[in-house]
């Protein structure tokens, strides 16, 4: 198992080696980002500004005029809180080909807490217009989503997790595209997941088959673009979202608006985190508390299974 | 809400005592930042036992002196601090970084008393400040208000934005002190004139000029000098009510201070003690088998 933010410095060293067109702009936090490891590789190719988040989308800009594709490298949610206002106006709004890299998204980032979580980045990235959003399960599909990145026009947002999961896919996965995929065919549910949490709801859903609930296992690595029919399709009666992501917004807003907007009859349930602030604390500890470890999962999804079809979800 | 008087053996027990907290407790929680909080401790020290209006007992006191930790990440420093000076037991240090306690990766006033601000998000303490200073003004109270920045940390915009407000409003009531450490957590390779490994965050730049040309009234002091920064706090407190114009005190320290293997070293940003590391530094600070965090 590899952390996917060491994939992504790894990739990131391979691809520069060849495409003198990626640059990475740091705000002093390479050695957690693992942007360090291009530093030491591509040093001409590395801007270090310091700690500045929105000096830094400024400056990555700039530099996308003149044919560079830039890589944001900070911890996510100064970009996408503290940075939003340049991140809408110069890179949203024109269209650049800024790389938006969302380190240490999510819950889990080494105990710093509250403060460092990027638990609301899909939300807010996918109301950018022109932003693809991107949020692999693994190291492997990782590594595919970066070097995918490398000849993508236009700006994109990837999601980032800081300590790594059980890997879902191969070592030599690439997509022909960023459709949501079937992991597992099930009559009973479905789950709709996306980012680690996909790692994590294999491990559910593998305990689900063993107390007797046939689940169906959607991954979404892309929240947009998005092929709504394609997914919409992949749905059966209930569904149920997880993400490592408050409820609101995230992937689970985006199927409700899909299931909403086509009258379709599928209750949807969104797991997720709930309105409210989290803690510092180990892993482990954060995903029981806050209901998104394997087990945590399989339980809230047997919950919603054992109620009449037809139950609203929540 | 008694000024407390330590004297400068006391301060320098206190130091060795509180960074081996320091050190041992982040070895514990697997988690937490050592160079800011070894470098800044003799400033917290000298604020807190002697120059804070403050009452432990009463940390929600309307008059009481504010305190703004805007390095946020250096929390651990300041909780071990707030714990010897008897705002809550020491032995809940040892809940640091565990979950489910006050004792958050980054300070919440919300979650411990004694904070008076939560920060985390770096830039934003001096904002915070002046938003007290201007408020104490207008409501006429006579409390100071003290605000610790990092030598990184004023690379962000915000702080200058802050900068120019409080000269704009002539605030005299609030001081910032900017712990210059030379280090940042990465930053840039040292050159032939920097006093660490890494390069120092204003290499080339005269961080009092800035200052003094935002209209800041400018303190040079060798943070870990009890003497000289007990003259500082005392000047620019004193400057409230007549100067009409803020005070920024510029400490120059040692990142990891105390602990030779940490003392600047960028690497030690952040860092867990091995049991060797830890030996070794329980010896240099001279601290007793029995002093530490025990789970
Ligand atoms: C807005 C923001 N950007 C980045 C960080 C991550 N970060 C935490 S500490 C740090 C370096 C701080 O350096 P400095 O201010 O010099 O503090 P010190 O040397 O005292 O630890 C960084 C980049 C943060 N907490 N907030
Ligand atoms: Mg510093």
């Amino acid at each position: 198992m590899i952390a996917q933010r060491q994939v992504w410095g790894e990739t990131l060293v391979e691809l520069g080696a060849s495409d003198d067109r990626i640059v990475v702009v740091d705000g002093d936090l390479a050695n957690s980002t693992k942007a360090d490891l291009f530093a030491a590789a591509h040093p001409e190719r590395f801007v270090e500004v310091g700690i500045a988040e929105q000096n830094m989308v400024g400056i990555a800009f700039g530099l996308s005029t003149l044919g560079y594709r830039p890589w944001l490298s900070t911890f996510g949610v100064f970009l996408t809180h503290r940075a939003l206002d340049p991140i809408r106006m110069l890179v949203s709004q024109t269209g650049a080909a800024v790389r938006i890299a969302g380190a240490y998204s999510g819950l889990l980032n080494g105990r710093s807490g509250k403060t460092h979580q990027d638990v609301a980045d899909l939300a807010i990235m996918r109301t950018m217009p022109g932003m693809t959003v991107l949020a692999p399960a693994d190291e492997h599909e990782m590594r595919a989503a970066v070097r995918w990145a490398a000849d993508h026009d236009g700006p994109l947002y990837l999601r980032i997790a800081r300590d790594a999961v059980a890997p879902v896919f191969d070592i030599d996965t690439t997509w022909e595209d960023w459709a949501p995929r079937m992991l597992r065919d099930g009559g009973d549910i479905t789950v709709v997941s996306t980012g680690v949490q996909t790692s994590r709801c294999v491990d559910a859903v593998r305990l689900l088959a063993d107390r007797g609930i046939d689940a169906r296992h959607i991954h979404v690595p892309m929240l947009k673009p998005l092929d709504e029919d394609r997914l919409a399709g992949l749905l059966g009666e209930r569904v149920v979202t997880v993400e490592e992501h408050t409820m609101i917004g995230g992937l689970g807003g985006l199927v409700a608006e899909i299931v909403a907007a086509r009258r379709s009859t599928q209750t949807v349930t969104r797991l997720g985190l709930a309105d409210g602030w989290s803690e510092s604390g180990p892993d482990a500890f954060l995903l029981d508390k806050y209901g998104l470890s394997a087990s945590r999962i399989a339980d809230r999804i047997v919950g919603v299974h054992s109620r009449p079809v037809g139950t609203p979800g929540v | 809400m008694t000024h407390h008087t330590a004297s400068a053996e006391e301060l320098e027990a206190l130091a060795r005592h509180a960074r081996w907290l320091v050190l041992s407790t982040v070895a514990d929680a697997g988690a937490g930042h050592i160079g800011g909080p070894l470098s800044q401790m003799d400033l917290l020290l000298a604020l807190y036992f002697n120059h804070l209006r403050i009452d432990p007992s009463d940390p929600h006191r309307d008059d009481r002196d504010r305190f703004v930790l805007s390095k946020g990440h250096t929390a651990i420093g300041l909780y071990t601090v707030l714990a010897l000076r008897g705002y809550f037991d020491p032995a809940e240090l040892a809940t640091f970084d565990h979950g489910d306690s006050r004792l958050q990766g980054h300070p919440d006033m919300r979650m411990l008393p004694g904070i008076d601000a939560s920060t985390g998000s770096l830039g934003q303490g001096l904002s915070v400040a002046v938003g007290m200073a201007l408020g104490a003004r207008l409501q006429q109270r006579d409390f100071h208000t003290w605000v610790l920045l990092g030598d990184g940390e004023i690379e962000e915009g915000m702080v200058w934005e802050a900068a120019y407000a409080a000269s704009r409003y002539g605030l005299d009531n609030v001081t910032a002190i900017v712990d210059r450490n030379g280090l940042q957590q990465y930053g840039w390779p040292a050159g032939a004139s920097d006093r660490f490994d890494r390069r120092d965050p204003w290499a080339g730049k005269d961080v009092g000029a800035i200052f003094r040309g935002f209209g800041w009234d400018v303190i040079d002091i060798d943070g870990h000098d009890h003497a000289e920064i007990d003259r500082a706090l005392e000047t620019a407190c004193g400057a409230r009510g007549s100067a009409g114009r803020p005070t920024v005190i510029l400490a120059e320290t040692v990142k990891g201070k105390g602990v030779s293997f940490t003392e600047g070293t960028y690497r030690w940003h952040n860092g867990i003690a091995t049991a060797d590391q830890l030996a070794a530094a329980r010896a240099e600070l001279g601290q007793p088998e029995t002093v530490g965090v025990a789970r």
